[in-house]
């Protein structure tokens, strides 16, 4: 698994990798109130706009963490009683979607766990 | 002796003061329970009454509404009890002190309202012949005249429509300017201080610029060296947009630098004009080096605040700026009054319109009348009470809450939560403050104060009912730093209780639909 | 000065109380040569209330009013009757001094009003959701464009040429801020349906008009299906409310936004504002929704209440991530509003709508029978375009010499367009009465 400075996370399976928000993010959220994961199809490059959360204190923009293409979305999210899964499992049931990678390159710009939490830490 | 032994007891009775029992109707002595127009009104009814149409005319050609509306209507009585009751469910200036930091709740005169309604303001058609409506002409080049004086800026644009829409105005025309330079393409950057109000880095971003946040220094006020550094990393820097006096109620005392800074570095100033109040009449935007800057009517210049809106936010452009104002706008001549409208000739290099028509002419008749009644004179001792009286809360309450910052402030007294127990918020003090029977302060605002309560007691109170609420605030400060649990369920005595806002967003209803025949069935 | 109420002993235990000398304490970070000593010069001193209202009176006289009679002027505004209980009940302290609903517990007047509104107004517009409110029509319009952008992730947008030209310019000046492109086709007076031959894969929004600034009334259906077919968004546009109560409503049309000028209902004409901005969409776009919404919730005890919803997309707490820029809506132009519309009720707006409409049939009527001139809006609600034999600048000039105010010069609102030197606008709603309408016809006869 695979950590960005904007909280959030990927980790590859293949050539897919499954994406979402860190469990830090998801506290300092607080109560998830809407998600809108991306459709399928879509396009992204890194650093794009990929998908929605808000809660009652913030709505936040979720950046794609690689390049490449939506190939699954987790549609569970789109019932906004069920999309609380944000905050109780953010790092596994919680995820938004799955990117084809374009560049699997581009992974090794971003933190490993270690890293991550260090970066918390300094927060 | 004869004795009359019946008739009313006179005094309380044993036990009446044990806590209140709901009540059948829902009512609660003269807080009237009100249910929706649509839960008792009906499609049949109307309050009003029409001639019946003569029938047998259509000239629609078939584009014909298909379905009725289906709402409801009232009789007159009716009408004037749901709105009636619902008005006692609202806190209001004319009700208490309303302290709600960074919106000027003053008094609103009511010849202001008197002088909006005459006919020849309110009856008048903004498109109507110029030779028609020269009155009105004339009342929006007077206001003008006035706003050009009190800010020492030699133009400004009257259609913007409420305060972010003037901050809107003053963006476009730094965008316009800069264009007329060639250098839009190259400066994108807008700087903003990370205690400025949401409205500036969102104009700055609908204006199309980026924003680049300035720190706040441990006074309060802008981190200078942090805005040297951002002004040194790059010649991109479109303006910076600055609140002052700043969202902690503190003049920002190196503005005339930063003014300089930002102009040496090809950029303009645009100013916040929310917190006009602590300084009109005493101290004029264009000295500080200001190029555009709002004026919301409806803080400075009383004009009501009506639940939230409607505003006005005329616009004082700099001399650099004041050519492309938008459009329309109010030239004299020769023949009295005309409007330019278009981009042709005077109006050539405008930024373009802001929205229909020709701004609040409503609210620019309450805004002058307010002027007049205070005069030159006036008006600077309503920014001298307004700060005095901010002051004074700071030092009644400095003992028991934590003021953000040392030293005097300006027109709102800025506290942090440093002084509350651990599981008391911000939120606590300020619904305790309900039931004590004062409309909260402003909370969690500016952000780069933790648990932010910011105090605005304008200068329509009295010391009497500044005393009043220091007392109270007091008490409740004393409880938050004792940690009384208490708080938490607060308010008790307002008509409602806590609302459940995750709910509310989680299932957005926002509009009344009708019950479903299962729902009924289970009533 | 009768604002304020401290006395000079008050300021003194004040500012004793505070340890300041003086109130110049305060103001000593203002840089020195920004002091001013004696206050701003140039401007009057403070006056009692009789001397204000005679001045301002005296500035109210120069005006001439709607009310005076004779008055047929439209184009985006709309001299209506409003009871008289609209009034008593805006100017209740509770509703006219309250601030924006941050605090629901004492603020459930204006929100459940404000609930009240965003009802009728969706049942008015025939569409999912409604706001509480924007500025005017005409923003409401530029905030709709760019949520179009938004939604659709596309950076262009297509306006009718029977769009009111100020509401154009007021989307092109938001839309070009932003680099969006703005195609704004040749005014029209009836062309809202060539907006479905404009539409491309590159469109975020067509925006028509209907009743459009002609008066023409159009079935938008056919573009709505032309721009779902390339992704686009339908905007459907309205400046005059009352025509809810008669013409096809946006959500009948396929509209996907829906945005208009509520002036109509409830608020004085006031020579343009403030209005009040009315904004509907479908219920798959409610999150991308400007403004404010108040929505249903409980409380504590589990009692019904209101609160402001998903403020999260607001400025306040997105800042630069915000939907839009606005703060304010237009809270009490919405009371009047929701207020005169409960008067009405679906019945009430209704025949006032057919009064409406059968006002206009009879003037065009009237004006038809006038040699040279020709109605030009083939169909029309409470307004239309018609061409005279002369300058319409000298006509109108002419009828106000008659005591008639007779309409808008098409010109006024396109400056630039061919052909439209001698055309018209007249609204007749009603407050017009047949002699207003004769009397137009007769001094229009003498004039051409």
């Amino acid at each position: 698994m695979k950590f960005t400075e904007d909280h959030e996370w990927i980790r590859v399976e293949g050539d897919v990798g499954v994406v979402g928000i860190t469990k830090y993010a998801a506290e300092q959220l607080g109560d998830v109130v809407f998600a809108e994961p991306p459709e399928i199809g879509r396009q992204v490059k890194k650093g794009d706009d990929l998908a929605v959360v808000e809660s009652v204190k913030a709505a936040s923009d979720i950046y794609a963490p690689v390049a490449g293409e939506v190939v699954e979305r987790n549609d569970v999210l789109d019932d906004a009683d069920q999309a609380t899964v944000i905050n109780e499992d953010p790092e596994g049931a919680g995820w938004f979607c799955k990117l084809k990678l374009a560049d699997a390159g581009e992974l090794d710009g971003l933190m490993d766990a270690a890293a991550y939490a260090k970066f918390c830490e300094g927060l | 002796m004869t004795m009359n032994t019946i008739g009313r007891p006179t005094a309380p009775r044993a036990g009446a003061s044990s806590a209140p029992a709901p009540t059948v109707s829902g009512s609660r002595g003269l807080l009237q329970r009100e249910d929706l127009i649509f839960e008792f009104g009906s499609p049949d009814k109307t309050g009003v009454d029409l001639p019946a149409p003569k029938g047998g005319r259509d000239r629609l050609g078939g584009v014909a509404r298909k379905a009725d509306t289906g709402l409801p209507g009232l009789s007159e009585p009716e009408a004037m009890r749901h709105y009636v009751r619902l008005s006692q469910r609202n806190y209001a200036i004319d009700l208490g002190l309303f302290p709600l930091g960074s919106c000027t709740m003053k008094h609103n005169p009511r010849l202001n309202e008197r002088m909006a309604r005459l006919p020849g303001f309110a009856d008048i058609h903004p498109m109507q012949p110029q030779a028609t409506v020269q009155g009105a002409l004339e009342l929006i080049d007077e206001l003008a005249t006035w706003l050009k004086t009190l800010t020492g800026l030699p133009a400004v644009a009257m259609s913007p429509k409420a305060g972010a829409h003037g901050e809107l105005c003053g963006m476009l025309a730094i965008r316009k300017a800069l264009e007329a330079r060639g250098e839009l393409e190259t400066r994108r950057r807008v700087l903003v201080p990370a205690s400025a109000h949401g409205t500036n880095p969102a104009t700055a971003i609908q204006c199309g610029f980026t924003v680049d946040e300035i720190e706040a220094a441990p006074d309060g006020r802008v981190d200078m060296a942090d805005l040297r550094e951002k002004l040194a990393c790059g010649s991109d820097v479109a303006g910076i947009m600055l609140t002052n006096p700043n969202t902690c109620g503190l003049f920002e005392r190196d503005i005339r630098e930063i003014a300089d800074l930002i102009h040496e570095a090809g950029g303009y100033f645009y100013c916040d004009g929310a917190n006009f109040n602590a300084i009109v009449g005493r101290v004029r935007p264009g000295d500080l080096g200001v190029d555009a800057m709002h004026i919301n009517l409806h803080k400075t210049f009383s004009t009501p605040h009506g639940g939230g809106g409607p505003g006005s936010g005329p616009t004082v452009l700099s001399d650099a700026l004041a050519p492309y104002a938008p459009l329309p706008f109010v030239v004299s001549g020769e023949d009295g009054f005309r409007i330019v409208e278009t981009a042709n000739g005077e109006g050539a290099e405008s930024f373009g319109r802001l929205c229909a028509f020709h701004g609040q002419m409503g609210m620019f008749v309450r805004a002058l009348t307010y002027m007049l009644s205070h005069g030159a004179d006036g008006l600077k001792q309503v920014a001298e009470d307004a700060v005095l009286n901010a002051n004074y809360i700071q030092a009644r309450l400095k003992h028991v809450m934590t003021p953000a910052f040392d030293g005097f402030c300006m027109h709102e007294a800025l506290f942090s939560d440093a002084f509350t127990a651990d599981g008391v918020e911000t939120i606590d003090i300020a619904k305790a403050l309900i039931d004590e029977g004062y409309h909260p302060m402003t909370m969690y605002f500016p952000l780069v104060v933790h648990g932010a309560m910011l105090i605005e007691p304008t200068e329509t109170e009295s010391k009497a009912e500044l005393d009043r609420f220091c007392d109270a605030l007091e008490i409740v400060a004393r409880r938050a730093a004792a940690g009384d649990p208490s708080l938490a369920e607060a308010p008790v005595h307002a008509p409602m209780r806590r609302l459940d806002e995750t709910r509310a967003a989680r299932k957005p209803v926002l509009k009344w639909t009708p019950p479903t025949p299962d729902a009924l069935a289970a009533e | 000065m009768r604002y304020l109420p401290l006395t000079d002993q008050d300021r003194a235990d004040m500012l004793a109380a505070i340890g300041a000398p003086s109130v110049d304490a305060f103001y000593e970070d203002v840089p020195a040569a920004a002091r001013l000593r004696g206050g701003v010069g140039g401007l009057p001193d403070h006056q009692g209330e009789l001397a204000v209202e005679r001045h301002l009176s005296a500035l109210a006289s120069k005006n001439r009013t709607a009310g005076e009679g004779r008055f047929f002027v439209g184009c985006g505004a709309y001299k209506h009757h409003v009871p008289a209980t609209v009034d008593h009940i805006i100017q209740r302290s509770e509703f006219l001094t309250t601030y924006t609903p941050y605090q629901p517990e004492i603020a459930q007047g204006t929100l459940q009003t404000l609930f009240e509104f965003q009802t009728q107004v969706a049942a008015l517009t025939a569409m999912d959701v409604a706001n509480a409110s924007m500025y005017d029509g005409s923003t409401a319009c530029a905030e709709a464009a760019l949520m179009a952008c938004r939604v659709t992730r596309r950076r262009k947008v297509v306006l009718s040429g029977g769009l009111h030209p100020h509401y154009a310019a007021a989307t092109r000046t938001l839309c070009e801020a932003q680099g969006i492109e703005v195609l704004h086709l040749t005014p029209a007076l009836d062309g809202e349906l060539a907006l479905a031959d404009a539409v491309d894969g590159e469109t975020a929004c067509v925006i028509g008009q209907s009743p459009n600034v002609f008066g023409a009334v159009t079935d938008l259906s056919p573009v709505s299906e032309a721009a779902h077919a390339e992704g686009a968004l339908m905007v459907s546009v309205f400046t005059e409310a009352v025509s809810l109560g008669l013409v096809a409503p946006p959500g009948e049309m396929g509209a996907d936004i829906a945005v208009g000028e509520g002036q109509s209902i409830g608020n004085p004409l006031t020579f343009g504002g403030p209005y009040v901005g009315l904004f509907a969409a479908t219920q798959k776009l409610v999150r991308q929704m400007p403004g404010r919404l108040a929505g249903e919730t409980v409380d504590a005890d589990g009692n019904r209440g209101f609160v402001l919803t998903l403020s999260t997309r607001e400025q306040h707490i997105r800042r630069d991530k915000a939907t839009s820029n606005i703060c304010t809506n237009s809270g009490l132009c919405a009371l009047a509003f929701t207020a005169h519309m409960t008067l009405l009720g679906g019945k009430g707006l209704k025949q006032l709508a057919q009064l409406n409409h059968e006002a206009a049939c009879d003037l065009a009527d009237a004006l038809e029978a006038v040699p040279g001139v020709e109605i030009l809006t083939p169909r029309f609600f409470n307004e239309f375009a018609f061409r005279t034999p002369v300058d319409a600048e000298a006509v109108l000039a002419m009828l106000e010499e008659r005591g008639v105010l007779g309409g808008v010069r098409a010109s006024r609102l396109f400056p630039n367009a061919d052909g439209l030197g001698d055309v018209i606008i007249a609204a007749a709603t009603e407050c017009c009465t047949e002699d207003d309408i004769a009397a137009y016809a007769d001094a229009l006869k003498e004039v051409v």
